[in-house]
């Protein structure tokens, strides 16, 4: 148990740096596959560390509790949101036991609070544009929110077949989507992919589905009157939102871990380093979750418009996770104990 | 579902979406547009009077000035104005270096509207991809002319540098440049799902207002209206290419019907175009000199012995530019009068921005490439240093009054 709480403060301090890295290798592909240079790696770091530094300007005409306590609300909720996801997953690759099993339904409502809470902070600034944002921000969210519950309960309907708890995380550990699927289960989880894979954009407000922040319509929409320490917070939900996300897609379908599949094991001078190769290892499989799932797709796409938006994700998202779901409940193998 | 509450919402003057001050205000209902107030005039640089205090030569570089991407339209106006009054005859190998130049800067000005355009949606790709290879174009003009943007190419009766066999070598690479990346270009540009779904549709303006608004250049063109004064009202070069023709979105085979799509097709074949009149003066271009052969200082006095008026219009690369002087006997015009394309476009926006979305705004602004500071020649301020409203009958009459000793003279002719 002690060491689970060192294991949850050392989570919360690496994710500071992680997710801020997570979004400079970001900005480094994304520069790299447009031919330009690009900020160093570090950049987001800098960011916030010049912002921590910097004025923090309240406009007269907002509300000032909430335009203040929002960024509060949604850092603390996506740190939460980290620890919840990442917690047992890290206790279970580094051979601990965990204390909490990481229950999926509260996963899909902490998912929303960190957007909620921009949502309040973007209506009490006073800001049109910042309203603007918020109205388009509530129906990304709304829009999204279908695809994510039909992807989780098709996972859990699985494992609601073995002997695990169905709406835990740890038991995708032990009993993953793969487990046991044929042609339909294999196809099923590929869709159900798929449709993560075009949520995490939305989710992370970035093209072709940052209408939120829309830079050259709304100019940053929501978060048009944040500065300083404020805009530093929201920042920071930002990258904490990004890793949670990208880490949840890595669980719900590739929890393998290095030595599932290779079954090598470390050590150096009698100390075994495995679970730091399974650390490394997990994040390698992060940044490839966040690379295809928003670097990709924001450079090779326009900024869809919101009505659009809408008609994807309620018509072909939604769509691609329910036959999905269909699939993976139609494979024979998969309904066997 | 219909609701009676409009709100709102200001764009500009200051704005990431426009590249220039100008001010949009919008009423909107949900996220539609239902009314559009534009507010120009945050950009005015007083070009028309300063101009009447420099002389004939000094004028063309002020004229560069202008607008920073049509540094060679205005100037080229300028110069047509004044050979039009004094009857200067332009040699045959300057007329096809004018050509030229003006065909490349047409190059390099779509490019980069291209690229504006697709940061506008949010295409960031496509932005860096169309400004990297616009670089290619700037650095054959900075060959030619020793500058990238501000050419300083033109002067009265012809041009003031030559296209050596070097330079020709030069143009031949980067058309052949060109000529390779067009297709792929434009497969993007007019393929691409996403910027498709974002431009077609959007921006309607049908033939019959692009008409009566007096729309010119692509804008007017992306309308289905065959209107380009390199062929209606040729100079330089121009009626002297048999195949010339103004570009229509009829050329790929779509009827226009005058949304963003069919203007950013029509800068995409005026791209090709471009490229084919390029060719075609690099293989006929004349031998002979390149300019009248008297110095500016020439050039000047000859000037100051002539009095009259001359119009000088030009196919910039957003429409017809059109200049109008007066000289009479004195070391500069008396008054010089530029009226760009954004200022005949800029009324195009009202039809084009009523019933359509907020995210659209910025595309459809953008679709008709205002240049602002080419449009604004005229500031209202008050005594007090505060902006007011002017009626039409007050500025007719504040007009008459300031230009009455130059109307004396050519009013009662």
């Amino acid at each position: 148990m002690d060491d689970a709480i060192g294991v949850a403060i050392a989570i919360i301090v690496a994710g500071v740096f992680a997710g801020l890295l997570l979004k400079g290798i970001d900005r480094k592909l994304a520069a790299f596959m447009q031919s330009r240079i690009g900020p160093p790696i570090a950049q987001p770091i800098y960011d916030i560390l010049k912002l921590m530094q910097k004025q923090t300007i309240i406009p007269a005409t907002s509300v000032r509790w909430l335009f203040t306590g929002a960024p509060l609300v949604a850092l603390t909720s996506s740190i939460v949101l980290l620890l919840y996801i990442s917690l047992s997953y890290v206790c279970y690759i580094i051979g601990l036991q965990s204390p909490v099993q990481g229950d999926l339904i509260v996963i899909i409502y902490l998912i929303l609070i960190p957007s909620i809470a921009s949502i309040s902070g973007a209506f009490a600034s006073g800001s049109p544009y910042a309203s603007i944002g918020a109205q388009r921000e509530m129906v990304i969210l709304m829009s999204t929110e279908l695809p994510i519950a039909v992807v989780v309960l098709s996972i859990a309907w699985h494992v609601a077949d073995s002997m695990y708890n169905p709406f835990a995380l740890q038991s995708l550990f032990e009993y993953t989507l793969w487990h046991q699927a044929g042609a339909f289960g294999i196809l099923g989880g590929i869709l159900l992919f798929l449709a993560m894979i075009l949520v995490l954009p939305a989710e992370m407000s970035k093209v072709p589905f940052d209408q939120a922040e829309a830079e050259t319509e709304i100019a940053e929409g929501v978060m048009v009157e944040y500065s300083g320490k404020l805009l530093a917070f929201l920042l920071l939900t930002d990258a904490f939102k990004a890793l949670s996300l990208s880490a949840l897609i890595v669980i719900l379908f590739f929890p393998y871990t290095f030595t599932d599949l290779f079954g090598l094991t470390f050590s150096i001078g009698g100390y075994s380093i495995t679970p730091l190769v399974e650390i490394i290892f997990f994040s390698g499989k992060v940044v490839i979750i966040y690379s295809i799932g928003v670097t990709v797709i924001r450079v090779i796409m326009a900024r869809l418009k919101i009505s659009q938006v809408a008609k994807v994700f309620l018509f072909a998202v939604s769509a691609i996770s329910i036959i999905g779901m269909v699939l993976i409940m139609l494979d024979p193998k998969m309904k066997m104990i | 579902m219909k609701s009676d509450i409009t709100y709102p919402l200001n764009i500009g003057p200051i704005h990431p979406a426009f590249k220039e001050p100008i001010k949009f205000t919008f009423r909107i209902e949900g996220e539609k547009v239902v009314g559009t107030d534009i507010d120009f005039g945050y950009t005015h640089r007083a070009i028309e009077r300063i101009a009447q205090e420099r002389n004939y030569i000094q004028i063309i570089y002020l004229l560069e000035r202008v607008c920073g991407i049509c540094s060679f339209s205005h100037p080229m106006a300028y110069c047509l104005a004044i050979e039009d009054v004094a009857g200067i005859e332009v040699p045959p190998r300057a007329r096809y270096i004018r050509t030229i130049i003006g065909e490349l800067e047409r190059l390099h000005s779509h490019l980069l509207w291209t690229g504006v355009a697709a940061h506008e949606i949010g295409f960031d790709t496509l932005f860096m991809y169309t400004w990297n290879i616009r670089e290619k174009v700037l650095d054959c003009l900075e060959e030619l002319t020793g500058n990238r943007i501000n050419y300083a190419m033109l002067t009265i009766g012809g041009v003031r540098r030559d296209i050596t066999a070097d330079n020709a070598q030069t143009i031949h690479q980067v058309l052949e440049y060109y000529e390779e990346l067009y297709n792929r270009t434009s497969e993007i540009l007019l393929d691409d799902l996403t910027l498709r779904a974002r431009t077609e549709g959007v921006g309607i303006l049908t033939v019959e207002q692009a008409e009566r608004l007096c729309a010119v250049g692509p804008t007017a063109r992306g309308s289905g209206l065959m209107k380009d004064v390199r062929v209606d009202y040729p100079v330089n070069a121009y009626y002297e290419i048999p195949w010339l023709r103004p570009v229509s979105p009829r050329d790929i085979g779509k009827e226009p019907i005058g949304d963003v799509y069919d203007r950013m097709a029509v800068r995409v074949l005026e791209i090709q175009q471009a490229i084919k009149i390029i060719q075609f003066c690099m293989d006929n271009l004349p031998e002979g000199d390149i300019n009248t052969g008297s110095g500016a200082v020439k050039m000047i006095n000859a000037l100051k012995k002539v009095e009259g008026e001359g119009v000088g219009r030009y196919e910039a690369p957003r429409g017809e530019v059109c200049h109008y002087v007066i000289l009479d006997n004195q070391e500069h015009p008396v008054q010089i009068k530029v009226k760009a394309p954004t200022y005949s476009n800029g009324f195009t926006w009202a039809p084009m921005l009523t019933n359509i979305e907020i995210a659209d705004i910025p595309i459809v602004v953008a679709s008709i490439d205002p240049c602002v500071a080419c449009a604004d020649r005229m500031a209202y301020v008050l005594k007090d240093g505060s902006s007011g409203t002017i009626s039409w009958e007050e500025l007719r009459a504040k007009s008459i009054q300031k230009y009455k000793g130059v109307r004396k003279r050519w009013m009662m002719r």
